[in-house]
């Protein structure tokens, strides 16, 4: 059924849809209307799902690890400093290898306090052990979050999954979405089943203390989960365009005119529209250019990106995150895996800050006068 | 099953554990977990009682157990109750959450005040041994007043901690609960029976635990239970119930022994001089006076 919704709705839908059981939920702009909608969902009868109203988004993340451990597929939703307060509880989750599903709106984290768009919160925990998609429309949403829990509970990655859609720029869109039948969700997403829960009739030991003999082999375990991600989305992404008629790219990037393009824009989320608006202006005009949106930031998907940039003269990489004291994360993750290539780097959108069609052409054009620029986009 | 009085022989935190000799904390567990039984879920803070259970492959633990972190535990629990809520499966299970002094009245008291005032089924514990013992008995908001810790040294100019203790269990009490209490290795037909009535009701419960810590508190391994009794008889540590926000005494002390006797068995309260020791007899006389002065009376509103 197509309808006109709210991406924060459509996150909020695919939950519902995912049959999920339990969600601690702590409200943050610009992620509250995810929650909001959850609760309409559970007060009026329509989910058969429990809603935990925690006090602090540390006890949404801390209340995910016991819901989980039941056996309860599990959602929260969260934004930008409410994203930082539940920053330990991330590796331990992930470290426990509980199939989370956390929608994250992206929102600049302060100070000065900000609640615009940015990267800077989920990009900063990019070590921690999530599965990190960056998404660019409404529909993508929703097929998405279905996705994650695919992921997160397939037998050889179980590793947590976080969906970060653009604060305001997204979460406050109203698109046409396709909402997919229950039905076909669940022929797609089985029920959540776990061997290892917190039961009375089986007692085992969740969180114990690793000592040096131990810790370093977990972390190789974790290590090893992601990189099998890599071949899990790209299958769930194949599964769900079967399925659903829809696909993004391989699951892990989406290439626009990239088929013969020697000069490409490489972002995350919903810059990318603008980039390919421009990149379709700029080919009107005879001009080989192409975009390179990247969906999955963690795993980083290298040979992916190695092959996306193998005709390229010039690429341009645009971070709406800085490492402060050092560049781009996106810019210098790139240059590593691009030893041969010509890689500008870009600091974009910081803030909510705009990133025009304007922007888009002057780095268009850098690329093609090929001045080495490390660039803000101010 | 065979008991002594009614105190099962059963064990479900076992031995083998790496606590120290004397540990008042790790008695305090054990018997807890006898009174909780098999059908019980364990949610535990950071602390000493997790690190010493569960070196990895090892455990201690004969019923599902589960460690987050330092400050989360009441939040984790809250997920566990709503989690077996959700498939249908919470009936007959016991769930606790246990935090050290450090974890429940410092760090954690946010994500515990959050999941009292939801009212989910489970019992908090708080195994009080009076400071961050697990990190080297640093201060904490339930440290004794003058008492010693390596943050709030006997120093040249002040002299131990300067502050009286957390009142937490009224703080708890004030959130509506029905049943708050304390309790002591000391005393422990009654602690098997506080954690039985705790586990009854139907919302959050709240014990506090009395825990001796003869590394932090610079006392005889040999005097946990010593200290232990003295603490009821001082008058420092009374054993009570707030039953449906009614306080009553479990054991009552109509002829306290001094303080003194109490400080003099540990090396925390070493520097306190005449002047200090009379300071703490009054601090614990106040304390005694406000519970005679509520004691049977209805005193805190019950909203669970």
């Amino acid at each position: 059924m197509k309808t006109v919704i709210e991406a924060s709705e459509a996150v909020a839908l695919g939950a519902k849809l995912s049959r999920v059981k339990v969600c601690p939920m702590y409200p943050i702009t610009p992620s509250t209307h995810i929650p909001e909608r959850i609760s309409d969902y559970i007060f009026d009868g329509e989910m058969d799902a429990e809603m935990i109203h925690v006090e602090s988004e540390h006890s949404a993340a801390s209340a995910l690890i016991g819901s989980i451990l039941t056996g309860a597929r599990s959602f929260t939703a969260t934004s930008s400093n409410g994203f930082e307060l539940m920053y330990e509880i991330l590796p331990i989750l992930s470290g426990m290898r509980l199939p989370a599903v956390m929608a994250v709106a992206n929102r600049a984290v302060a100070g000065p306090i900000n609640i615009w768009n940015d990267h800077s919160d989920a990009v900063s925990a990019r070590d921690q052990g999530w599965v990190q998609f960056y998404v660019e429309s409404s529909q993508e949403c929703i097929d998405t979050i279905i996705q994650c829990y695919k992921i997160a509970e397939d037998k050889n990655v179980q590793m947590p999954v976080m969906m970060c859609l653009d604060g305001f720029s997204l979460t406050h869109v109203f698109e046409n979405v396709d909402i997919p039948e229950q039905k076909q969700v669940d022929s797609f997403l089985p029920p959540f089943k776990r061997e290892d829960i917190l039961d009375v009739k089986n007692p085992k030991t969740f969180g114990p203390i690793g000592l040096p003999d131990s810790f370093m082999n977990f972390k190789k375990q974790q290590q090893d989960a992601m990189i099998n991600a890599i071949d899990v989305i790209k299958k769930a992404n194949l599964d769900y365009k079967k399925l659903f008629g829809r696909g993004y790219g391989d699951g892990l990037i989406e290439l626009y005119k990239m088929d013969d393009a020697e000069y490409a824009i490489l972002a995350m989320g919903t810059i990318c529209g603008t980039a390919k608006a421009k990149a379709e202006e700029l080919r009107a005009k005879g001009k080989k250019v192409g975009v390179i949106r990247l969906r999955s930031y963690r795993p980083f998907p290298v040979e992916a990106l190695k092959k996306a940039f193998k005709k390229l003269t010039r690429l341009a990489v645009l971070d709406r995150h800085i490492s402060l004291g050092s560049d781009g994360p996106l810019f210098t993750e790139i240059n590593a895996i691009a030893p041969g290539l010509d890689v500008f780097g870009y600091i974009a959108g910081l803030g909510g800050r705009d990133v025009t069609l304007d922007h888009m052409e002057s780095v268009y054009l850098d690329l093609e006068t090929g001045k080495q620029k490390r660039e803000w986009l101010m | 099953m065979k008991d002594v009085k009614g105190i099962s022989y059963d064990e479900y935190f076992a031995s083998g554990h790496r606590a120290c000799a004397g540990c008042g904390e790790a008695l305090v567990l054990r018997h807890i977990m006898k009174a909780a039984g098999s059908n019980t879920i364990v949610a535990q803070a950071t602390g000493c009682m997790e690190v010493v259970s569960t070196p990895y492959p090892q455990t201690a633990w004969k019923v599902p157990w589960v460690h987050g972190a330092f400050e989360n535990a009441a939040a984790i629990a809250s997920g566990i109750d709503r989690g077996l809520i959700a498939q249908g499966k919470r009936e007959g299970v016991n769930i606790i959450a246990m935090g050290g002094d450090g974890a429940s009245f410092d760090i954690g008291f946010g994500a515990l005040s959050g999941a009292m005032e939801r009212g989910h089924k489970f019992t908090y514990i708080a195994t009080d041994n009076e400071a961050y013992m697990n990190t080297g008995v640093q201060r904490s908001g339930a440290t004794f007043p003058y008492a010693s810790t390596t943050t709030s040294p006997d120093g040249k100019k002040i002299h131990g901690k300067q502050e009286p203790k957390k009142p937490l269990a009224f703080i708890v009490a004030a959130h509506g609960l029905n049943y708050v209490a304390s309790m002591s290795p000391a005393n422990l037909f009654d602690m098997k029976k506080k954690v039985e009535t705790a586990l009854s009701r139907n919302h959050t419960t709240f014990l506090h635990a009395y825990c001796v810590c003869p590394v932090g508190w610079h006392c005889k391994s040999a005097d946990t239970m010593e200290l232990s009794r003295l603490a009821i008889q001082t008058r420092v540590f009374p054993l009570y119930e707030i039953d449906n926000g009614v306080l009553q005494f479990n054991q009552k002390v109509e002829k306290p022994k001094p303080v003194k006797e109490y400080l003099e068995l540990q090396g925390r309260f070493r520097h306190v001089n005449e002047e200090e020791v009379e300071k703490i007899q009054k601090y614990v006389n106040d304390r005694y006076d406000f519970l005679l002065s509520i004691e049977g009376k209805k005193a805190f509103d019950v909203l669970y």
